[in-house]
């Protein structure tokens, strides 16, 4: 954690020696453990993104800091307050503070309901007025630069980059402090990806959020990130600044990581496909 | 009908609702539907004749007069008497009554026990969830009649307590359907959504869950009314219906025993019967249709549904490219069209060329919808039946592929052309070993033996990359992990030694570490062999690792084709920059968060969690 | 495997044991008197009070319960309380005659649907229309009119087939066949407009996945594609839509022998209900329950063996 601006700050989140197990399937199997002690903090106003491949455990840390992982040890606090194993009361009340954006913009909106009840159930449920909430709407539609008159269509009726943007008004609902962000652009195509991305930039620019934001793309997380950490096997193996980890890693995981995704240019690609083959190389040197 | 089956002919559907728009468009499409109206017609005529029995017949139903039995038709009974006297009409009217109360109770019992059951063992799962299930397979081991038989033998001939009893028995459909249904949407991202948005669970089921588990209810509610009126009917046949009730089955079982002197007793309860339990079954599939439920079926496959349509010369003189003579594929003015629902035609693929050379790895890139698979899939003829296909030129190493016969398809498929899928895992048969199904193509392609197929299926396993060819061989598909699957199927793919591979999207579902191995076992054996490689891809990370040449597809039509070098460092089309202006990998990185972005004083505020400071 | 298969067992003699249990004690509740059933009305009341005594009436309820099972355990259900015979000798003649029926229409389901499924699901257009229409329909017509027209039709109008009774198999295996042909294709009618529906809805299911169209990518035959994978992928659910039917055909089959004039079990067990004959009823009921908790076992059996994640686990 070298960055020295937030260390003097109170962290907004704090992740200490998180663990994480799920029950084994079927009968009597022993607990998979999928976080293995993780700790890390995020700062208000701040995103951190967390790379790794798929099983490396980065969604369940997300979901754990959203109360829908079980969480066998260590402790997550938020500004300080113990937020890890709450009663379901006391997990409702922190809806306002942290809030999620999940991957799939097809399932992670009912399809059922039009955008407006989507977006308005969060403010009714905390006894908002109708016409508040409303309002709210329109000011969270415009915001995510969707036309007002999307309140009363639909989610189903959306491409995948406009639900997506339906998911981030829902997430923004309660102006909360934490958005836990899973994936968030992998379904997309690549240009909408690149807006939706500076959609989350500008947002946090203007309101102060603070983002987790998990990916397996080292080039997203480049883009978003302050800092990022790196995940493998439920274990953190690298954290620390943006630039610095996605460009000049020291966990031997990360290299691999970097290496392996290509880059749009034949030329460069060429020279990165051969720096991988003999990284490759010496680490089989190394092990074996 | 056979008896005590929870789901009919078309089963309810298990949860999968497509849309549940708003109930009032669910209303217009059921009326919409001529069959339905029919159904709807008939049931409501039955229970109006029910209800107006006295007043349609003078006649009682069970008074029996046997100077009048087998009377025939006319006079004061309309339809005649039965084997004792009794009239035909009143007791086709009074019987109504019967069936209609008694299938109403069967629903209200079934109801009331398995859809509280069901929605509290799917959501809550634990001890409720195994009890109940247990429960619910005990009852569906029970033959219903014997069942019944026991209870009506104990407490007396009751066709009401018969059928609050069966209600019992048939309530395990119910609960299984509904625990199903709310297991799945359980598990949708939106119910988590709503779980972290602070709803309560009450209200989640409300909103989200019971909106999910209503549709296939009312489905098999309406299936349950038609099994009721068939069951009693058995029951009362077999003369263990309340006694002095007039009952369609009561009808039949003196028909039964008049068999010989007046056949034409069946006609009347038994058509009632058959008719009323139809009305049932058809509002069943037309409310599955007006409720966008799923029937899991898609209502694409209609006709030769595992024939692939053949590719039609396109009778426009298309803009014939010249052909190549290294050419391995040639593909001038594709165009892919499939019926819409009002009958017109939607084209996705609009006139697309391309040449594959000998040795050459083309690459195809577009975004969704761009019409890039379909054009790969259009060469392999593997579009679904319904779709129309045309192409002005469509060549492979010089022999024309329009209008192939499938066997003809077939013998190209596998043998010259090899596909390699997107989805590792769902592109092997879970049922068969990865080393019986290596072996199956080479076997009927190349005429090899048992024997000689393993051997060389061994081979490719182990040039594949596999650390242990001899135990992937007698895997299951899903004893293997995604990156193996992936290159079992590449090794498939070039099993039978191809010219030409299509790969669409191959190393998509992949991580990217495992991403770059694959793509250096494609560029590899492409060499080795020099394969013609058409790569179907969106991502140009991927092009530039492999591609010589490349075709940029935007929304079925091409917009620009170039090699590789140049199109990456001289993009002509503006669609083209802009997709290369969108990745992100040169990008300069966010930076770190400047220590002005900090906002301490907010979190000096308590945040408003109960209890946080146990 | 074994444990899979061992664990199966368990749950099934629990199964019969919980159901046993239910009955008895359903049985035991207070009806009208048993000893004033048998005798009629007529009796006066100190040859009722013997005949309780008799049958053991007037002992503790967990006490008859008691000797009932250890005496079920050993393979005695007792005699039955009108005829003074056995009920295993009354329910073993029964069941050769339902289980003939029985496993017939089961058989009869499985070639029928299995071929009617998979026609409409490959050949889909008019003949699939067909087989849904016609499915609709004779799921609504109760077995036991489809058995009176058939009886009407080719036993009494065409006499090809014998109207009423039973040739054991080992008699005669061609009057065996005549006897039960009529009575099993009215059974299984409904179970054929379910199971083969099922059939063509998880091979369509089938014939729209994946590795489907990769199978054909690889210039498989369709006979192969169709037949050898997507046929085998789609029997697991073909095969519990059966086993669930075989159920149903029990049930059905007690209203089919009625119209047969079969003397098998459903017959016995209408006749025992009707007279409140509980011991032969209890017996019938753990008989029934035991033949669907057999089946089921063979039914996890197969499934498993057609599932490899079962298989190898």
């Amino acid at each position: 954690m070298s960055v020295p601006a937030t260390t003097t700050a109170q962290p907004l989140l704090t992740v200490d020696q998180l663990v994480v197990d799920y029950p084994g399937r079927g009968w009597r199997q022993p607990p998979v453990r999928v976080l293995k002690s993780i700790s890390l903090d995020i700062h208000p106003g701040e995103t951190l993104g967390l790379v790794g491949e798929s099983g490396s455990g980065k969604t369940t840390l997300g979901r754990a800091i959203l109360g829908l992982a079980p969480v066998t040890g260590g402790e997550i606090r938020l500004g300080g307050q113990r937020i890890s194993n709450l009663g379901k009361r006391d997990r409702r009340a922190l809806s306002r503070d942290v809030q999620v954006v999940f991957q799939d913009p097809y399932t992670s909106l009912n399809p059922a309901m039009t955008v407006g009840d989507i977006l308005t159930e969060p403010l009714l449920v905390t006894g908002s007025s109708r016409a508040d909430a409303q309002r709210r709407v329109r000011d969270l539609l415009d915001q995510v630069r969707l036309p007002a008159d999307a309140g009363t269509r639909l989610a189903r009726e959306f491409s995948g980059g406009q639900r997506q943007r339906i998911a981030i008004a829902r997430a923004l609902t309660r102006d909360p402090k934490l958005v836990v962000c899973d994936e968030p652009v992998s379904a997309l195509d690549l240009s909408t990806q690149a807006r939706v991305l500076d959609l989350f930039i500008e947002i946090q620019e203007r309101t102060g959020v603070a983002y987790l934001f998990v990916t397996h793309d080292l080039s997203v997380v480049r883009h978003i990130s302050h800092r990022v950490a790196v995940m493998y096997r439920g274990e953190l193996v690298e954290t620390g600044d943006a630039a610095a980890v996605t460009t000049a890693p020291d966990h031997p995981y990360t290299r691999r990581l970097l290496l392996a995704a290509p880059v749009p240019d034949p030329g460069r690609q060429a020279e990165r496909r051969a720096a991988r083959h003999r990284l490759a190389a010496e680490q089989a040197a190394v092990a074996g | 009908m056979s008896i005590l089956s929870a789901s009919g002919p078309a089963g309810p559907a298990p949860v999968e609702v497509l849309a549940t728009p708003a109930r009032a468009g669910a209303v217009r499409r059921l009326l919409g539907n001529p069959v339905a109206v029919g159904a709807l017609v008939w049931l409501v005529l039955i229970a109006v004749l029910a209800v107006l029995a006295p007043l349609l017949t003078s006649q009682s139903p069970t008074a029996s007069k046997i100077t009048e039995a087998l009377a025939p038709v006319g006079g004061d009974h309309p339809l005649g008497t039965d084997g004792v006297g009794r009239d035909v009409w009143a007791q086709l009217l009074y019987g109504a009554r019967t069936s209609l109360v008694g299938s109403l109770t069967v629903v209200v019992v079934a109801l009331l026990l398995g859809l509280p059951a069901g929605v509290l063992a799917g959501y809550y799962r634990g001890w409720f969830d195994a009890v109940a299930s247990w429960v619910a397979s005990l009852l569906m081991a029970l033959p219903a009649i014997i069942v019944l038989l026991v209870v009506l033998a104990q407490f007396g001939r009751s066709t009401a307590l018969a059928m609050a009893v069966f209600g019992v028995i048939i309530a395990p459909g119910v609960f299984r359907l509904v625990r199903a249904s709310v297991l799945a949407v359980r598990e949708e991202l939106f119910v988590d959504a709503a779980r972290v948005a602070g709803l309560s669970d009450a209200r989640i089921m409300r909103r989200h869950v019971l909106p999910v588990v209503v549709p296939p209810t009312v489905i098999q509610v309406s299936q349950l009314l038609g099994i009721a009126i068939v069951i009693q009917a058995g029951l009362e046949f077999l003369g263990l219906g309340s006694a002095n009730q007039a009952s369609w089955g009561g009808m039949l079982s003196d028909a039964f025993q008049n068999i010989y002197a007046q056949p034409r007793l069946l006609l009347w309860p038994g058509l009632a019967i058959v008719l009323t339990v139809t009305a049932f079954g058809l509002l069943g599939n037309a409310l599955r249709d007006a409720l966008g439920v799923s029937g899991r079926v898609p209502r694409v496959r209609r006709r030769g549904a595992t024939t692939p349509p053949a590719v039609l010369p396109a009778d426009e003189a298309a803009p014939a490219p010249a052909v190549d003579p290294d050419a391995l594929l040639a593909l001038g003015g594709l165009r892919v069209a499939y019926p819409g629902p009002d009958g017109t035609e939607r084209e996705v693929v609009h006139g697309v060329s391309l040449t594959v050379r000998r040795g050459e790895v083309v690459g195809l890139v577009g975004e969704s919808g761009s019409g890039k698979s379909q054009t790969a899939f259009a060469v392999l003829g593997l579009l679904p039946p319904e779709a129309r296909t045309s192409a002005a030129t469509m060549t492979f190493d010089g022999a024309d592929l329009r209008g192939l016969s499938p066997a003809a398809m077939n013998r190209l498929r596998g043998r010259r052309i090899g596909y390699i899928p997107q989805e590792p895992m769902s592109n092997l048969d879970p049922s068969f070993t990865i080393g019986s199904q290596l072996t199956e193509p080479m076997r009927h392609h190349l005429g090899l033996s048992g024997a000689e197929a393993r051997t060389r299926a061994l081979a490719l396993l182990d040039r594949v990359g596999i650390p242990d060819p001899a135990r992937v061989f007698g895997s299951y598909p899903h004893q293997v992990s995604g990156g193996m699957a992936q290159r079992v199927l590449i090794a498939g793919a070039v099993s039978c030694d191809p010219d030409l591979l299509i790969a669409d999207e191959p190393t998509t579902a992949l991580d990217v570490t495992v991403q770059a191995e694959v793509l250096d076992l494609i560029r590899e054996l492409q060499a080795e062999r020099r394969l013609g490689v058409l790569l179907v891809t969106h991502d140009f990370g991927v092009v530039a690792d492999v591609c010589d040449t490349v075709v940029v597809m935007r929304e079925g039509r091409v917009v620009e084709s170039a090699e590789a070098e140049r199109l990456f460092a001289d993009p002509q089309h503006e669609y083209t920059r802009m997709l290369l202006g969108s990745t992100l990998e040169d990008t300069p990185a966010r930076g770190s968060l400047p220590a002005s972005d900090l906002h301490p004083e907010e979190i000096a505020v308590p945040l408003p969690t109960a209890g946080g400071n146990r | 495997m074994l444990l899979f298969l061992l664990r199966r067992i368990g749950a099934g003699v629990v199964l019969v044991w919980v159901i046993a249990t239910l009955t008895f004690f359903l049985t035991s509740l207070t009806g009208s008197d048993p000893g004033r059933r048998i005798l009629g009305p007529t009796a006066d009341l100190e040859a009722v009070a013997a005949k309780r005594a008799e049958l053991g009436l007037d002992r503790p309820v967990l006490e008859r319960y008691r000797d009932w099972l250890t005496g079920a355990v050993h393979g005695d259900l007792g005699v039955s309380w009108f005829t003074n015979e056995p009920v295993g000798r009354l329910v073993g003649d029964a069941l050769p005659v339902s289980l003939s029926l029985v496993l017939a229409a089961t058989v009869l389901t499985a070639v029928v649907s299995v071929v009617l499924g998979v026609v409409a699901a490959v050949r889909g257009g008019w003949l699939d229309g067909l087989l849904q229409s016609v499915s609709i329909v004779a799921f609504a017509v109760p077995n036991f009119l489809v058995g009176l027209v058939l009886s009407l039709v080719f036993a009494v109008q065409l006499g090809v087939f014998p109207a009423l009774g039973y040739t054991p198999l080992a008699q005669d295996p061609g009057r065996w066949l005549a006897s039960i042909a009529l009575p099993a294709i009215a059974l299984a009618i409904g179970a054929i407009a379910t199971v083969a529906t099922q059939t063509r809805g998880s091979m369509i299911d089938v014939l729209g996945q994946d590795y489907v169209r990769t199978l054909r990518s690889r210039g498989l035959p369709t006979r192969s594609v169709v037949l050898k994978h997507a046929l085998r992928n789609a029997a697991p659910t073909s095969l519990t839509v059966l086993s669930l039917q075989f159920i149903a055909l029990i049930s059905g089959a007690v209203v089919i022998e009625k119209v047969f004039g079969l003397s098998g079990l459903g017959e016995r067990a209408t006749s025992a209900a009707g007279q409140g004959d509980v011991p032969l009823v209890l017996g019938i009921v753990v008989v029934a329950v035991l033949v669907v908790v057999v089946v089921n076992i063979v039914v996890d059996i197969a499934l498993g063996w057609l599932n490899p994640k079962v298989r190898i686990a």
